[in-house]
C-alpha cells in the first residue's frame, strides 16, 4: 500500500510538473509564429522582438520539458513495470507515433530557435511551422494513450491475462480520444496564452505601458480567449461522455450517491455517503446536463462495488468544480476583452482588467491540474479501466518514498532555476536590448579576452 | 527474419544512433569537465564544445526516447524485467539526464560567473555519470543478470565487474567520439590550437576505450559465457572490423592526419554494438528471454515497423538538415 501511494504521488507530481512544460511545447510555437508573422508581414519591430524573445524563452522551457518528459518515460517502467509488461504492446503504439512527432519537433525547434541570426525572413518563419504541427501531433499521441487507459479497447487477452492480439487503429481511436485530445490541446493553448499575457499584464501594472507590452499582452491573450469558449464546449461534451463510459468517475465528480433520474447538481461542498454538505444545490440540473432532460438516469456511487470506486470523492468533486469555475471566469475575461475591442479597438482601461489577466495564467495552470486530477484520480482504482488495477501494476522496488523526496528537491531546484533564468533573461532584455543580451559567449566568462 | 527480429534490429539501430550522437554529446560534457579549473584556459575548449552541442543535443537525446518506446511497445516483457531489476542505475541515469539537460540549458542563459560554474559543473558531472549508469544497465543485461520475469537483485545485478566495466567503456567511447567530432569541428572553424587540443585527447580516449573493450572481453569470459562464446565466433568479424577501425584512427592521429577520422571512429563503435547484438542473438535477455518470446503481437510489431519507416522518411532528412545547417555554422545564438 505504501509503495502504491508513494508511486502514485511521485507519478502525479512529475506529471503535474511536466504537463505545464508540455503545454508550452504544444502551444508556444503557434504563439511565437503569430508574433513573427505580424513582424514580417507588417514590418512590426515590436512583434518581431517579442517573437525573438519568446523563442529564447522556449529554448529553456523546451530543454526542461525534454528532460522531465524523459523522466516520465522512465517512470512508466520504474514505477509501473507490471502495467508496461502486460499492456506495453497496446499502450505503447501511440507513444511510438509520438516519437516521430517529438523528434521532428526537437529538430525544427533547434533550427528555428538558433536560426534567428543567419536564416532570414520567411524561410526562417517556415522553419518554425513544423513545430506547430508536431506539437499538436505529439499531444494527440500522448493523450490518446491516456484516453486508451480510460476507455481501453482493441486487444484480446489469453487466459493468463497477457495481450495476444492487438488492433492498433482501435487502440489509437478509442472511445475517449475524441474528447480528451482536443480538451488537452485547447488547454495547452489556454495555459500558454493566459500565462504569457499575465507576464505582460504584471509589467503593465508596474507602469511599463509601452507598445511592446500591449502587444505582448494582446497576442497571446487573443489566442487564449479564442480557445476558451471552444474549450467549454469540448469540456461539456467530455463530461457527458465520461458519464457514459466511466460512471464511477462521473458519480465522484458530481457527488452522486443514489442512481436515478432528477439528479441535483452540487456546486462545491463536501461529499459524504449521506449527501453533500455545504454546497449550493441546483435541483435536476445534473440530469439535465447529462441528457438534456431532468429524467435522465445517472448512476450513483452506491451502485458501484466499493472496491471499484475512486478514492477522495471530495477532492475529485472540488477539482472538477474548480476547473469549470476557472474556465468560466476565463470566458468572462475573454468577453470583457472582446467587448472593449469591439467598441474601442483597445484593451479595457480598467486596472482590474490587468489584474485579472495577471492572475489568469496561474488560473489556467490550476484548471489544467484540476482537470488531470479528475481524469487520473477519477480512473482509480484502475490503471487500465476495468482490466488492471493500479495496485497490480506497481513495482516491488524499495525506496519509492525516498525517490519521491529526492525528486521533490530536484524538481524544486529545476523549477526555481527555470524561473530565475527566465527572469534574468527578461531583465537583461530590458536593460540592454535584445541584440546584446545572451549572444554567443564563452561558457565561463569573462572570456572576451580569449573568445577571439 | 521474423517481424520480431526486424523490430529487434530497429531497437539496435536506435541504440547505435544514440551511442554515436548521444554518446558524443555525453563525451562533450566529459571534455568540459576535464578542461581544467582555470576559467581562462578552459574557456576555449568549453566554448568549442558548447557551440557544437547547442543546436543538436536535444535532437540527439530523442534517440533515447526512441529506444525506450520501441522496447516497451515491441518487447514489453523485456522492458518490465529490465526496469523492475535495474531500477537503481536506471533511476540514477534519469537523475543525470535531468541535471545534464537543465545544467546545459541554464548555463547558456545565466550571466554571473559563479552560477555558470555551478550549472556547468552539473552539466559536466552528469555527462559522465549518466552514460556510466547506462553502461552498467547494458553490461548487466549482457551478463544475464536480468531474469525474464523481472524483480532481479537490486544491487548485485549490476555491481559486478562486467557491468561496471561497461559503464567505464560507455564514458570512454563517448569521450573518444566527442574528441574526434570536435577535431573536425575545430578544423572547419579554422581553429588550429583546438584541433590539436582535441586530437591529443582523442588519442588518450582511444587508448582507454580500447583497453576497456579488451578488458571487457575477459570479463565476458568469466561472467557472460553465452555472449563470450558467440562474440568470439559469430561476432568475430565485427570485432575485427572494430579493432581495425580503431587502429586506423590511432595511426591517423599519430601521423597528424585528419582524413577519415569520423567514419573510422564511428565504425569502431558501431561494429562493437552490432557485435554485441550478434553475440546476444536470439536472446534479448541472455539467456532467459528470447526475442520471439518477448515480442508483442503481430499487429503491434507492424505498427512499430511502420513508425520506423515513417521516421526514416520524415525524421532522418530533417535530422540531416539540422546537421547540415549546424555544420555550416548557420545555427547559433
Amino acid at each position: 500500500m505504501s509503495n502504491l501511494l508513494a508511486a502514485r504521488e511521485l507519478m502525479a507530481f512529475t506529471l503535474a510538473f511536466h504537463i505545464v512544460l508540455a503545454s508550452l511545447g504544444v502551444a508556444l510555437p503557434a504563439t511565437i509564429l503569430t508574433a513573427h508573422w505580424l513582424g514580417l508581414r507588417r514590418g512590426d519591430a515590436d512583434a518581431m522582438r517579442l517573437a525573438r524573445r519568446w523563442s529564447k524563452a522556449m529554448a529553456v522551457t523546451f530543454a526542461v520539458g525534454a528532460v522531465t518528459g524523459t523522466v516520465l518515460s522512465f517512470e512508466f517502467g520504474l514505477l509501473w513495470p507490471r502495467f508496461m509488461e502486460r499492456f506495453g504492446d497496446a499502450f505503447g503504439i501511440a507513444f511510438a507515433i509520438e516519437g516521430i512527432f517529438f523528434f521532428t519537433e526537437a529538430i525544427f525547434l533547434a533550427i528555428y530557435i538558433y536560426g534567428w541570426k543567419r536564416l532570414g525572413g520567411w524561410a526562417h518563419w517556415w522553419s518554425g511551422v513544423p513545430m506547430v504541427v508536431t506539437g499538436i501531433g505529439g499531444a494527440f499521441s500522448v493523450v490518446t494513450a491516456n484516453s486508451w487507459m480510460n476507455a481501453p479497447q482493441g486487444f484480446a487477452l489469453d487466459a493468463a491475462g497477457k495481450v495476444v492480439e492487438t488492433e492498433p487503429l482501435k487502440i489509437i481511436f478509442n472511445p475517449a480520444w475524441h474528447y480528451e485530445v482536443p480538451h488537452m490541446i485547447l488547454a495547452a493553448y489556454m495555459v500558454v496564452g493566459f500565462l504569457l499575457a499575465s507576464i505582460y499584464a504584471v509589467g503593465m501594472l508596474r507602469g511599463r505601458r509601452d507598445r511592446l507590452h500591449r502587444l505582448g499582452l494582446l497576442i497571446p491573450l487573443t489566442i487564449a480567449c479564442i480557445a476558451t469558449p471552444i474549450q467549454l464546449f469540448v469540456g461539456d461534451t467530455a463530461a457527458r461522455e465520461v458519464a457514459d463510459h466511466q460512471p464511477a468517475k462521473f458519480a465522484s465528480m458530481e457527488c452522486i450517491q443514489e442512481s436515478g433520474p432528477e439528479q441535483t447538481e452540487y456546486i462545491g461542498g463536501i461529499c459524504t455517503s449521506d449527501g453533500v454538505k455545504a454546497s449550493i444545490p441546483i435541483p435536476y440540473l445534473d440530469s439535465f446536463l447529462v441528457g438534456f432532460s431532468k429524467n435522465t438516469e445517472v448512476t450513483g456511487l452506491k451502485d458501484i462495488p466499493a472496491d471499484e470506486r475512486p478514492p477522495a470523492n471530495t477532492l475529485l468533486h472540488l477539482a472538477f468544480d474548480a476547473m469549470v469555475g476557472i474556465g468560466s471566469a476565463l470566458l468572462l475575461l475573454g468577453l470583457w476583452l472582446a467587448w472593449s475591442w469591439w467598441r474601442r479597438r483597445e484593451i479595457p482601461r480598467s486596472v482590474w482588467f490587468l489584474r485579472a489577466v495577471a492572475v489568469s495564467g496561474v488560473g489556467a495552470i490550476l484548471a489544467l491540474w484540476f482537470g488531470w486530477i479528475v481524469t487520473e484520480v477519477g480512473r482509480q482504482p484502475w490503471i487500465v479501466q476495468g482490466y488492471m488495477r493500479t495496485s497490480e501494476a506497481v513495482t516491488h522496488a524499495q525506496g519509492i518514498w525516498f525517490a519521491f523526496a529526492a525528486v521533490l528537491v530536484l524538481y524544486a531546484g529545476l523549477g526555481a532555476g527555470a524561473v530565475l533564468v527566465l527572469r534574468a533573461m527578461s531583465r537583461r532584455w530590458r536593460a540592454e536590448g535584445d541584440e546584446e543580451a545572451g549572444e554567443d559567449e564563452v561558457p565561463y566568462g569573462p572570456g572576451e579576452a580569449v573568445a577571439g | 527474419m521474423s517481424r520480431a527480429d526486424v523490430a529487434a534490429a530497429i531497437l539496435w539501430t536506435g541504440a547505435t544512433l544514440y551511442a554515436l550522437f548521444g554518446g558524443a554529446d555525453f563525451g562533450g560534457g566529459f571534455w568540459d569537465l576535464v578542461a581544467g579549473f582555470d576559467d581562462e584556459r578552459g574557456a576555449r575548449p568549453r566554448m568549442r564544445i558548447q557551440r557544437s552541442l547547442t543546436p543538436v543535443w536535444e535532437a540527439n537525446h530523442v534517440w533515447l526516447i526512441f529506444i525506450l518506446v520501441v522496447l516497451w511497445t515491441a518487447f514489453p516483457e523485456a522492458f518490465g524485467a529490465i526496469m523492475s531489476t535495474l531500477y537503481v542505475p536506471i533511476a540514477l541515469a534519469a537523475l543525470g539526464i535531468v541535471l545534464r539537460g537543465a545544467g546545459f540549458a541554464f548555463r547558456k542563459s545565466v550571466r554571473r560567473l559563479e552560477y555558470r560554474r555551478a550549472m556547468g559543473a552539473a552539466f559536466a558531472f552528469s555527462s559522465v555519470l549518466t552514460p556510466f549508469f547506462m553502461g552498467t544497465v547494458v553490461g548487466a543485461i549482457a551478463a544475464g543478470h536480468v531474469p525474464a520475469d523481472g524483480n532481479g537483485a537490486a544491487f548485485s545485478s549490476w555491481l559486478q565487474p562486467l557491468p561496471l566495466l561497461t559503464g567505464v567503456l560507455f564514458v570512454a567511447s563517448g569521450a573518444y567520439l566527442a574528441a574526434i567530432f570536435l577535431v573536425a569541428d575545430a578544423r572547419r572553424a579554422g581553429d588550429g590550437p583546438m584541433e590539436d587540443y582535441f586530437a591529443r585527447r582523442a588519442l588518450w580516449a582511444a587508448g582507454v576505450a580500447g583497453a576497456c573493450a579488451v578488458a571487457g572481453v575477459f570479463a565476458l569470459h568469466s561472467e557472460a559465457r553465452y555472449v563470450f562464446d558467440r562474440l568470439t565466433a559469430e561476432g568475430l568479424p565485427l570485432m575485427i572490423v572494430s579493432g581495425l577501425c580503431g587502429l586506423a584512427v590511432l595511426a591517423q592521429l599519430l601521423r597528424g592526419a585528419r582524413q577519415g577520422l569520423r567514419p573510422l571512429a564511428a565504425g569502431a563503435v558501431v561494429a562493437v554494438i552490432w557485435g554485441w547484438g550478434v553475440a546476444q542473438f536470439p536472446y534479448l535477455l541472455p539467456t532467459s528471454l528470447r526475442i520471439d518470446q518477448a515480442a508483442a503481437p503481430g499487429a503491434t510489431l507492424d505498427s512499430v515497423l511502420i513508425v520506423f519507416a515513417v521516421a526514416a522518411v520524415v525524421v532522418l532528412p530533417a535530422l540531416g538538415l539540422l546537421y547540415w545547417l549546424s555544420q555550416r555554422e548557420l545555427l547559433g545564438d
